[in-house]
C-alpha cells in the first residue's frame, strides 16, 4: 500500500462567502457549514469561532481536535465507518490542510475534557495552540445522556473536518510525502539483514465513553490485529472518548501518529519497519490477558525483533501496558514503552499503577499531576467554570480574575503517550 | 537590611554543643545565630547567607515527643520566617537523621521552606524523608564533617545563584529525592522512543526515562470463619457521594476521601446519591449508586443474618488519576477508623 500525503500549508483562517483556499488562507462559508453540521435534531445551537496562535483565547472544555483532510485519489474516503464507507484506506493520495485544526467544545459531556490556551504558559503545554483552529461550540438538548452527547459532538467535529478538507481537493500540495507498506513476505524479503521492528498501538477501550474507533468499529470489540501504518496515517483510527485531556489521543494525533512517522525515518536503513499491531485496553482481566497474549503472538508471527508500545490513558491501562511488556519480553522481543506519569502533585509518588522489571526502556511524557497556573484570557470559548470539575481540576481551580490553577492533566495533549509533545519528567 | 539568605539551622544536642547521649533528652530550644558546626558553615557561606537562628533538640526527646517537636519547630520557623532550613548533617545517626527529615518535612510541606541537609545514604532518615530536602551525601560518621560542610555550602550557594531552582541530583551533587519534575526537551517523545529502540537493538547503553518502582505487596488478612458475627464495612474508590458532593472530592486526582453515614439508609436512592468519579460514564452509577456501593444488598444480607451487621459509615474516594502515595495515605487513615469502630471485614469496590 502506497500513500501520498499532499500537504497544503495554511497560515490563516477567515470567514467568507465561499469555502475555498487561496494564497495559504482557508476561507470558510459559515452558513453552509452550519447547515451541514446542525442537521441533527438533538442539537440546539452551534457557534463557530476562529482562533489563531498567540491570541488571548482559552477553549474549555475541549472534546476533540481533528485535522481536515480529503481523499484525492485511490480507494475510500476520510473517516471511514463514519463519514465515508467501509473501503480500506491507506493508499492513493490524500490532501491534508496543514496548520489547521477543528476543535470541538460545548457544555461538558463527562468530566474528562480539556483546556487549550492559545497564549501564555498553557499554550506551551498543548500542541494544539500552534494551529489556526476552527472552534465548534455545540450545545445539545437537555435530556441527552452523556454517551449520546459525546456521539453528537464527535459527528459534528468529523463532518466539519471533512467539509473543510474538501476545499483542498483541487489545490496543489506544497509538499508530498510518500509512505509505503508492502505485503509482509515482500517486506521481509526486502531487507533480510535488518532487524524487524513493529509498533504496538494500544487503543483506549475502557468503555463508557472511553472508546476508540477503527474503521468505525469500537476497539473494545476487536481482538488485536495487523494494520498497515499507512491506514492509520490515512485516518482509519479516530477518537471517541472522554478520558483525561492530557493523555487522550485526539483524532488529530491518530491521524498524525508520531511513532509511525518516526519509525519510517530509519526504515530500510537501521531496521525493517514491518507494520502495526493494534490492541485494546479493555477492563476485564480475561480481555486484558487475551489481548496481551494475542499481541505478543502476532509480534512473534511477524518475527519481530523489537517493538515500540504506546499507551493511552493511565491507571487501569497501566496493567495492559505491563502485561504487553512482560509477554513481549517472554518472547525475547526488545521493547520500548511510551507512557506518562501520575506521580502526585509533589512528584513524590510512584508514577504507574503497575510495574515490572521487563519494562527497562520507558519514555515518559511527563507527570500529569503537576500543577500549573494559567493566566486569565481575554476571551473564553466554552465554559470556564468547568475548570473546577474537569479531570485535573479541583475546588478553587478557577480564580475570580479568570486565572486557573490546574494539574496539567486538564491540558489537551500535554502528556500525550504517542510522544507527540516535547514534555518529559526527570527525577530530582 | 541585607539581601543575605536567612537560614535556620537544626542540630541535635551533640552538634549543638550541649552534650552527648546523657543530654539526648533535652527539649527543643532556639539560639541566636550559628552554633557549633553551624559556625563553620556560616564562614563557608561568606556574604551570601547567614544562619540567623539555631534550633537544638535532643535526639531522644525529639523521637519520643514527635508531635510536640513538630509543632514547636513549625511555630519557631513561622516566627523566624527563614529563606532556607539547614538540618544536620546527620551522618549515619538514625534518630538524628529522622529528626532532620521530620524538620524538613514540616518546613517543606507546611511552610514551603526548602531544606538542605547532609546524610549517609543508609541512614533510614534518607529513605523516609528524601523528597523533602536536598541531602548531600556524607560519610557514616562525624569524621566526614570536613567534607560535608563544604558540600552543603556549595548547594546553598548554588541555591542562591539559581533563585531556588536547583538542577538535577547529578548536576548539583545531592542525593536523588525521587521527585518527578516536568521539563521540556528538544525532541518529541516518539523520536526519543525510536532512538532508545535503536540503542536497544544495537545493544548499546541506554537510560530509561522512568526506572520501574518496586511495589509493596500486602499480605491478605486471615479468612473470616463466621460471617454471621462479622461487622462489614463498604469502602469504594468509585466516587459514590451524597448528592452534590458536599466535600468536593475531585473527579480525578482526589486530594481527600469522604466519610458518610449509612444510619437508617436501606438503599442508595437516586435523589440522594451520585458519583464524583470522572473516569467513567456516570449515567448508570447516578441512576443506581447501589451498583457501585452495594448498600441495598448488604442490608438484605444483614436482614437475612448472613452478616452480623453493616458498618454505619462508608468511606469513599475517587481512584481516577490519584497517586499511589495519596491512595496509601487515605487507606491508612480509613483502616485506622475501621479498626477503631470494630469492623472485621471490608468490601472494597472500584468502578
Amino acid at each position: 500500500m502506497k500513500l501520498e500525503l499532499g500537504k497544503i500549508i495554511i497560515d490563516d483562517l477567515q470567514f467568507a462567502v465561499e469555502t475555498r483556499i487561496s494564497d495559504k488562507t482557508l476561507f470558510i462559508n459559515q452558513e453552509e457549514l452550519l447547515e451541514l453540521i446542525g442537521e441533527d435534531s438533538r442539537i440546539i445551537e452551534i457557534n463557530l469561532d476562529i482562533v489563531h496562535p498567540g491570541e488571548d483565547v482559552r477553549i474549555i472544555p475541549v472534546k476533540d481536535v481533528i485535522e481536515p483532510r480529503v481523499k484525492v485519489k485511490g480507494p475510500g474516503g476520510v473517516f471511514p465507518g463514519f463519514i465515508s464507507g467501509e473501503e480500506m484506506v491507506g493508499s492513493g493520495r490524500t490532501h491534508v490542510l496543514k496548520g489547521v485544526a477543528v476543535v470541538t467544545t460545548g457544555k461538558i459531556v463527562g468530566f474528562q475534557e480539556g483546556i487549550i490556551d492559545m497564549n501564555g504558559l498553557g499554550a506551551e503545554y498543548t500542541p494544539f495552540s500552534k494551529f489556526h483552529n476552527l472552534v465548534v461550540d455545540c450545545e445539545v438538548k437537555e435530556n441527552i445522556k452523556q454517551h449520546e452527547h459525546e456521539e453528537i459532538l464527535r459527528m459534528v467535529g468529523l463532518k466539519t473536518a471533512a467539509y473543510l478538507g474538501k476545499a483542498a481537493k483541487e489545490i496543489e500540495a506544497d509538499e508530498v510525502e510518500t509512505y509505503e507498506h508492502k505485503p509482509f513476505l515482500e517486506a521481509a524479503a526486502e531487507y533480510p539483514n535488518l532487524p524487524k521492528v513493529g509498533y504496538i498501538y494500544m487503543l483506549q477501550s475502557q468503555g463508557l465513553m472511553h472508546d476508540t474507533y477503527v474503521y468505525g468499529v469500537d476497539a473494545k470489540k476487536i481482538i488485536p490485529t495487523l494494520m498497515s501504518p499507512t491506514e492509520i496515517m490515512d485516518g482509519a483510527i479516530l477518537s471517541g472518548n472522554c478520558v483525561s485531556a492530557c493523555d487522550k489521543n485526539t483524532t488529530y494525533v491518530h491521524q498524525n501518529n508520531p511513532v509511525i512517522e518516526e519509525l519510517y525515518k530509519y526504515h530500510g536503513k537501521k531496521y525493517n519497519f514491518m507494520g502495526v499491531i493494534i490492541t485494546n485496553e479493555n477492563v476485564t482481566l480475561a480481555d486484558k490477558e487475551r489481548s496481551s497474549n494475542f499481541t505478543a503472538k502476532l509480534a512473534e508471527m511477524l518475527s519481530l525483533d523489537a517493538v515500540i508500545v504506546s499507551e493511552e490513558g493511565f491507571g487501569n491501562p497501566d496493567a495492559d501496558l505491563i502485561m504487553n511488556s512482560k509477554k513481549l519480553a517472554g518472547k525475547e522481543i526488545k521493547t520500548v514503552l511510551i507512557t506518562d506519569e501520575y506521580a502526585g502533585r509533589d512528584g513524590a509518588s510512584q508514577s504507574l499503577a503497575d510495574a515490572d522489571p521487563s519494562a527497562d526502556a520507558v519514555i515518559t511524557a511527563g507527570n500529569a499531576n503537576e500543577v500549573i497556573d494559567l493566566p486569565p484570557m481575554e476571551k473564553v470559548i466554552g465554559y470556564q467554570d468547568f475548570a473546577d470539575v474537569i479531570a485535573g481540576g479541583f475546588e478553587g481551580s478557577i480564580k475570580e480574575d479568570g486565572s486557573i490553577s490546574v494539574e496539567i492533566q486538564a491540558i489537551t495533549g500535554s502528556t500525550n503517550e504517542l510522544g507527540f509533545n516535547n514534555l518529559t519528567s526527570r527525577s530530582y | 537590611m541585607s539581601n543575605k539568605l536567612r537560614i535556620v539551622h537544626y542540630l541535635n544536642q551533640f552538634f549543638g554543643q550541649i552534650g552527648g547521649e546523657d543530654k539526648a533528652d533535652i527539649p527543643l530550644r532556639k539560639e541566636d545565630g550559628a552554633v557549633g558546626a553551624g559556625t563553620a558553615l556560616n564562614n563557608l557561606l561568606g556574604e551570601d547567607a547567614e544562619i540567623v537562628n539555631t534550633i537544638i533538640c535532643g535526639d531522644t526527646f525529639f523521637n519520643e515527643n514527635i508531635e510536640e517537636s513538630k509543632s514547636k519547630i513549625k511555630a519557631m520557623l513561622q516566627e523566624i520566617k527563614p529563606d532556607l532550613l539547614v538540618a544536620g548533617p546527620a551522618f549515619n545517626a538514625g534518630r538524628y537523621g529522622v529528626a532532620c527529615g521530620t524538620a524538613a518535612e514540616i518546613a517543606k510541606t507546611e511552610l514551603g521552606i526548602d531544606v538542605v541537609s547532609g546524610i549517609y545514604p543508609e541512614n533510614p532518615g534518607y529513605e523516609m524523608f528524601k523528597q523533602y530536602a536536598y541531602f548531600v551525601e556524607t560519610s557514616d560518621s562525624a569524621a566526614g564533617m570536613r567534607s560535608a560542610l563544604p558540600d552543603m555550602a556549595k548547594i546553598i550557594k548554588s541555591y542562591i545563584q539559581k533563585d531556588g531552582e536547583l538542577k538535577s541530583p547529578a548536576e548539583e551533587e545531592y542525593l536523588p529525592r525521587g521527585v518527578r519534575k516536568n521539563v521540556f526537551v528538544e525532541e518529541r517523545g516518539a523520536a526519543r522512543a525510536v532512538k532508545m529502540l535503536l540503542k536497544k537493538l544495537e545493544e548499546k547503553e541506554f537510560e530509561t526515562e522512568y526506572p520501574m518502582p518496586v511495589f509493596d505487596r500486602v499480605e491478605p488478612a486471615e479468612a473470616i470463619r463466621d460471617m454471621k458475627k462479622t461487622k462489614v464495612a463498604l469502602v469504594t474508590t468509585g466516587g459514590i457521594v451524597p448528592k452534590g458532593n458536599p466535600d468536593h472530592i475531585e473527579s480525578s486526582s482526589a486530594s481527600k476521601f469522604g466519610e458518610y453515614s449509612l444510619e437508617g439508609v436501606m438503599s442508595l436512592e437516586q435523589a440522594s446519591y451520585e458519583t464524583a468519579h470522572g473516569g467513567y460514564d456516570p449515567v448508570c452509577a447516578n441512576m443506581d449508586s447501589n451498583r457501585v456501593l452495594p448498600v441495598d444488598i448488604m442490608r438484605d444480607l444483614e436482614k437475612e443474618g448472613v452478616i452480623g451487621e453493616l458498618h454505619n459509615k462508608f468511606y469513599t474516594t475517587v481512584g481516577n488519576g490519584t497517586s499511589v502515595a495519596n491512595s496509601k495515605i487515605y487507606a491508612e487513615e480509613i483502616a485506622e477508623k475501621l479498626n477503631a469502630a470494630g469492623v472485621q471485614a471490608v468490601i472494597l469496590t472500584s468502578t
